[in-house]
C-alpha cells in the first residue's frame, strides 16, 4: 500500500534535488566516500609507524598523508555526516514537508563534492604537510600550491557548513507542527540547534584567519609571518576559536542521535529530557571560551592558562550530565541488543575514555608535559572516533530501515560492531602510555624502545580497516536484498517512524498527530488521550514489529 | 542466604574506591622523575588517575551490567519503567562532577605556581637585563609613551622561578631551535653545543628562541615543554635531582624531519660538570684559534 505513494527514482539522487532526504542521503554517501580515502590515507601512515625508521614513505610525504587524514576526517566525513542526519531527520522529526530553504539546501550539499575533489588534487602538486593546523611559519614555507589548495578547500566547506546551519536554526525553530513545543521536540533537534550556534560563530573566525593565511603565502604580506613582523601566536588564537568549537560541532550530534537511539532500544523514556537538552547549550556556549587550552605550552601567558583551565574544566560537568542521563536510561529498561543499540552502548563506553582523558589535558601542569604527544592523540580519537563516529555508525543501523526501506542484516552488524570495537581499543588505547613515555605526535621516525606498543597500535589499525567490510557488505546487500522494512519497525514514538519507508515526498500523507511525547514508552498513551484516532495508530505500530 | 542489596552496594563501591586508590598511585605510565619539579606533575597526575579510575569502573560497570541484567526477553514486547528522571540523583551527578574539577583546578593551579608557571609575568630584579628594562620602562612611563615602553618589557613565556625556591643562581642556557637541532650556548662560558649539560642540584634557566619555524622544546623525565616561537622569547626553569641522561624532544610539527629533531641532556654530578666544562672550554678555544688562523 506503501507504493503507492510517489517514490524518489535513482537519478535522484545523482541530481539537484531540493528534497531533504536526497541531500541527506547525497551528504551520507559522500562523507562515507571521503571516510574511506581518510582511511585508506590512516592506514598508510600506521604501515609507516609500524617500525621506527622512515622506511615506507618518504617524510615529507608522510606529513602529508598526516596532513590530509586529519583534514579529511574533521572536513569531509565527520562535519558532512552530522549534515547528513541533520538534513534527514530535522524536518523529519518536526512534522515538517521540507528544509526552512530547500534552494540553500542543495547548494550546501553541491559545494561538498567539488570541494573535496579540489582537495584531494593537492596530491598532484604535493599536498599541504603542516597538519591540519597549519600552524604559520611552517605552513608558508612547505609547499605553497598544496597550502593553498588546502585554504580554499577549508573556505569552500565553510561555506557549506554555514548554509547548512542556518537552515537547521530555521527550520527547528519556525517550522514545527503546531502541537510540539521546544519542550516536546526530539533532543536530536536540540544538539543540532546547540551545534549551528557554534558554526555560525566560530566558522567566519576561521575563513577570516585563512584569507590572512592566504596572503601571507601567496602576496607576501606578514600578518602571521614574524620575518615580516607578523605574529604566528594570533593565526594559532584564530584558528582556535573555530577548531575547538568544531569538535563540539562534530560531537554534539551524535550526543542527540545517542538520545534517540538509547531510548528506543531500551524501551525507556530518556531520563532528564531538560538535563540533556540545556546540557547541550551549556556545551555550545562554554565551547566558546576555551580555545586556548590548545595552546597551554604556546605564546599564552601563565594567568590566562589558568582562565582557560578553569573553563574547560567546567564542561565536564554537562558533559557528565548527559553521560549519566544515558547510563540511568539504560538502567532498568529492555535492552535489544541489536546493532544500533550495540553501537549506542559502544559510544557511551569509549566518549567515557575521551571525557576522562579530556579533564586531564585541562589541567595546565599535566598538559605541559602530554601536549603534543601521542597522549593527546589519543585523547582526540576516543572523543572523535569512539564518540562521534561510533555515534554515526549507532545512527545508519537506527535509521537505515527508514532511509532505505529495508531491514538491516543483524548478524553482520554484530560482526561490525565487535571488530570496530576490538579494534578501536586495539589502536587508540596504547597511545596513552606511548605519549605519556615520551613519544610526540607527527613524526615519521621515532625511538625504537616505542617499537612494541606501535606495533600493538599498527594492528588494531589493520582490524579496524578490515572491520569496514562486514558494513559495507550490509548495507549493499541490505538495500538490494534486504527484507522490506515497515513504516516503524522499532515502535519508536518520534514523528519520523509515522510515515511510510522511506518516507514519500514531502513526508507526510496528512499532518502527523502527535499523539505521545518522544520518549513517553512504558507510558500509558491510551488513558492521556482516549481519542480513537490515537488507538488505531497504536494499533497500527504496534501490528509492525 | 540472601545478602541485603544495599550491603553489596556497600561492598562494590568499597571495592572500587580501594582498587582507584591503589591504581592511581601504581600505573606505573609515567617515565622516570628526574626533577623536584616532575614529581609534583606526578602527585597531580596520581590523583587524577585515581578519580578517573573510580569514574570509568562506576560508569563502565553500570554499562556491563545493564547489558547483562537488563537484556530484553525473547519475545517480550513490553516497555521498561517509565521513569522520566530523578531530581536528587540529578543534582548530586552534577554537584560530585561540581566539587572534583573545582577542586582539581586548584591543586592544578598550586602545581602551576609551584613549577614557576606565574613567575614571567612578574618583573624581577635579580637579573641585570631585566633592570635595564624595568628602568627603560619607569623612564618611558613618565613620557607617557607606554606603547613604547611595553615593548621594550616584552613578557616571556613559560616557566620561570618558583617561588618556593629563595633567590638561587640559576646556570643560563641559551636555546636556539632550527630545523632540525638544538643549539645551546652557555653565556657565562661561551661554550657551544649541541647537547645540553647541567650539573645535578642547580637550577637551570634556559632562554629559548626559534631561528625559522615553531619549535617545542620538551624534557619528558622533567615534565616540562614549552613551545620555542620566531621573533618570541620563551625560557624554561627547572632544577635537576637525578644524574643520567635524558632525551630532549621537538614536539611541535617543524617540518618533514621533526621527528629526528632530538638530542640529550646530561646531568652531571658537580664534579663531573666541572670537568665538562674545562673540557669543553678548551676544545672551544682551540677551535676559535683555528678559525682565526684559518682567516
Amino acid at each position: 500500500m506503501e507504493q503507492v505513494h510517489p517514490q524518489r527514482k535513482w537519478q535522484d539522487y545523482f541530481s539537484f534535488s531540493t528534497d531533504h532526504k536526497v541531500i541527506g542521503v547525497q551528504y551520507l554517501v559522500t562523507a562515507f566516500f571521503f571516510y574511506f580515502v581518510g582511511g585508506a590515507l590512516a592506514e598508510a601512515m600506521r604501515v609507516e609507524l609500524a617500525t621506527p625508521d622512515p622506511d615506507f614513505v618518504q617524510p615529507e610525504f608522510y606529513n602529508q598523508l598526516m596532513t590530509m587524514h586529519g583534514s579529511i576526517m574533521l572536513f569531509l566525513w565527520i562535519l558532512p555526516a552530522g549534515a547528513a542526519f541533520a538534513n534527514y531527520l530535522i524536518p523529519l522529526m518536526i512534522g515538517a514537508e521540507d528544509m526552512a530553504f530547500p534552494r540553500l539546501n542543495a547548494v550546501a550539499f553541491w559545494i561538498i563534492p567539488p570541494g573535496g575533489i579540489f582537495f584531494l588534487s593537492s596530491f598532484f602538486v604535493g599536498a599541504p604537510q603542516a597538519g591540519w593546523t597549519s600552524y604559520p611559519p611552517l605552513s608558508l614555507v612547505s609547499g605553497q600550491w598544496g597550502e593553498e589548495i588546502w585554504i580554499l578547500s577549508v573556505l569552500l566547506l565553510g561555506t557549506s557548513s554555514i548554509l547548512g546551519a542556518i537552515n537547521f536554526v530555521t527550520t527547528i525553530l519556525r517550522m514545527r507542527i503546531p502541537d510540539m513545543d521546544i519542550h516536546s521536540m526530539p533532543l536530536f533537534c536540540w544538539s543540532m540547534l546547540a551545534t549551528s550556534a557554534l558554526i555560525l560563530l566560530g566558522t567566519p573566525v576561521l575563513a577570516a584567519a585563512l584569507i590572512l593565511l592566504s596572503f601571507d603565502l601567496i602576496a607576501g604580506t606578514a600578518f602571521f609571518n614574524p620575518a615580516g613582523g607578523g605574529d604566528p601566536i594570533v593565526y594559532q588564537h584564530m584558528f582556535w576559536f573555530y577548531s575547538h568549537p568544531a569538535v563540539y560541532i562534530m560531537v554534539l550530534p551524535f550526543f542527540g542521535v545517542i538520545s534517540e537511539v538509547l531510548p528506543v532500544h531500551a524501551r525507556k523514556p530518556i531520563f532528564g529530557y531538560r538535563a540533556i537538552a540545556y546540557s547541550s547549550l551549556a556545551i555550545s556556549f562554554l565551547g566558546l571560551i576555551v580555545w586556548a587550552h590548545h595552546m597551554f605550552t604556546s605564546g599564552t601567558p601563565g594567568w590566562l592558562r589558568m582562565f582557560f583551565m578553569a573553563t574547560t574544566m567546567i564542561i565536564a560537568v554537562p558533559t557528565g550530565i548527559k553521560v549519566f542521563s544515558w547510563c540511568a536510561t539504560l538502567w532498568g529498561g529492555k535492552l535489544n541488543l541489536n546493532s544500533a543499540l550495540l553501537f549506542g552502548i559502544g559510544f557511551l563506553s569509549s566518549f567515557l575514555i575521551g571525557g576522562l582523558s579530556g579533564v586531564m589535558v585541562a589541567s595546565v601542569p599535566f598538559d605541559i608535559h602530554v601536549h603534543d604527544t601521542y597522549f593527546v592523540v589519543a585523547h582526540f580519537h576516543y572523543v572523535l572516533f569512539g564518540g562521534a563516529v561510533f555515534g554515526l555508525f549507532a545512527a545508519v543501523y537506527h535509521w537505515f530501515p527508514k532511509m532505505s526501506g529495508k531491514m538491516v542484516n543483524e548478524t553482520l552488524g554484530r560482526i561490525h560492531f565487535a571488530m570496530t570495537f576490538i579494534g578501536f581499543n586495539l589502536t587508540f588505547l596504547p597511545m596513552h602510555p606511548l605519549g605519556l613515555q615520551g613519544m610526540n605526535r607527527r613524526v615519521a621516525l621515532y625511538d625504537p624502545k616505542f617499537q612494541a606498543l606501535n606495533e600493538l597500535v599498527s594492528l588494531g589499525s589493520y582490524l579496524l580497516a578490515v572491520s569496514t567490510f562486514p558494513f559495507i557488505i550490509n548495507i549493499v546487500w541490505s538495500v538490494f536484498k534486504g527484507k522490506p522494512a515497515p513504516r516503524n519497525p522499532w515502535r519508536a514514538l518520534t514523528l519520523e517512524w509515522q510515515t511510510a519507508s522511506p518516507p514519500i515526498i514531502e513526508n507526510f500523507e496528512e499532518e502527523p498527530v502527535l499523539w505521545a511525547g518522544p520518549y513517553d514508552y512504558g507510558i500509558d498513551t491510551e488513558s492521556i488521550d482516549g481519542d480513537e484516532e490515537v488507538d488505531d495508530m497504536l494499533a497500527e505500530v504496534a501490528g509492525n514489529t | 542466604m540472601k545478602i541485603p542489596s544495599n550491603i553489596v552496594t556497600l561492598i562494590a563501591g568499597i571495592t572500587l574506591t580501594l582498587i582507584s586508590l591503589w591504581y592511581g598511585q601504581n600505573h606505573g605510565l609515567m617515565p622516570i622523575a628526574a626533577s623536584a619539579e616532575a614529581s609534583e606533575v606526578d602527585g597531580l597526575f596520581n590523583l587524577m588517575m585515581t578519580i578517573a579510575t573510580g569514574l570509568f569502573l562506576l560508569v563502565e560497570g553500570v554499562i556491563i551490567y545493564s547489558v547483562i541484567k537488563f537484556r530484553r526477553k525473547e519475545g517480550d514486547t513490553t516497555d521498561g519503567p517509565p521513569i522520566e528522571g530523578n531530581v536528587p540523583l540529578e543534582i548530586v551527578w552534577t554537584a560530585i562532577p561540581t566539587v572534583i574539577v573545582f577542586i582539581l583546578a586548584i591543586y592544578s593551579f598550586e602545581v602551576y605556581n609551584t613549577l614557576g608557571g606565574l613567575d614571567p609575568m612578574a618583573s624581577h630584579d635579580h637579573l641585570a637585563s631585566h633592570n635595564h628594562n624595568y628602568h627603560e620602562m619607569v623612564a618611558m612611563e613618565e613620557d607617557n609613551s607606554h606603547l613604547i615602553a611595553m615593548d621594550g618589557e616584552k613578557v616571556a613565556l613559560g616557566l620561570g622561578q618558583s617561588p618556593y625556591l629563595e633567590e638561587s643562581n640559576p646556570l643560563n642556557v641559551n636555546v636556539n631551535g632550527i630545523q632540525y637541532a638544538w643549539i645551546f650556548t652557555y653565556p657565562d662560558t661561551g661554550i657551544v653545543s649541541g647537547e645540553l649539560h647541567v650539573p645535578v642540584d642547580r637550577p637551570v634557566q634556559l632562554n629559548m628562541s626559534a631561528g625559522d619555524v615553531l619549535h617545542a622544546f620538551w624534557l619528558p623525565e622533567f615534565r616540562i615543554k614549552q613551545d620555542v616561537i620566531p621573533g618570541r622569547d620563551s625560557q624554561l626553569t627547572f632544577t635537576p635531582t637525578k644524574v643520567g641522561q635524558y632525551p630532549v624532544i621537538c614536539a611541535e610539527l617543524c617540518g618533514a624531519y621533526h621527528g629526528g629533531m632530538k638530542t640529550t641532556l646530561t646531568v652531571h654530578s658537580a664534579e663531573d660538570y666541572q670537568q665538562w666544562l674545562q673540557d669543553n672550554t678548551i676544545a672551544q678555544t682551540q677551535s676559535d684559534a683555528n678559525v682565526a688562523l684559518n682567516q
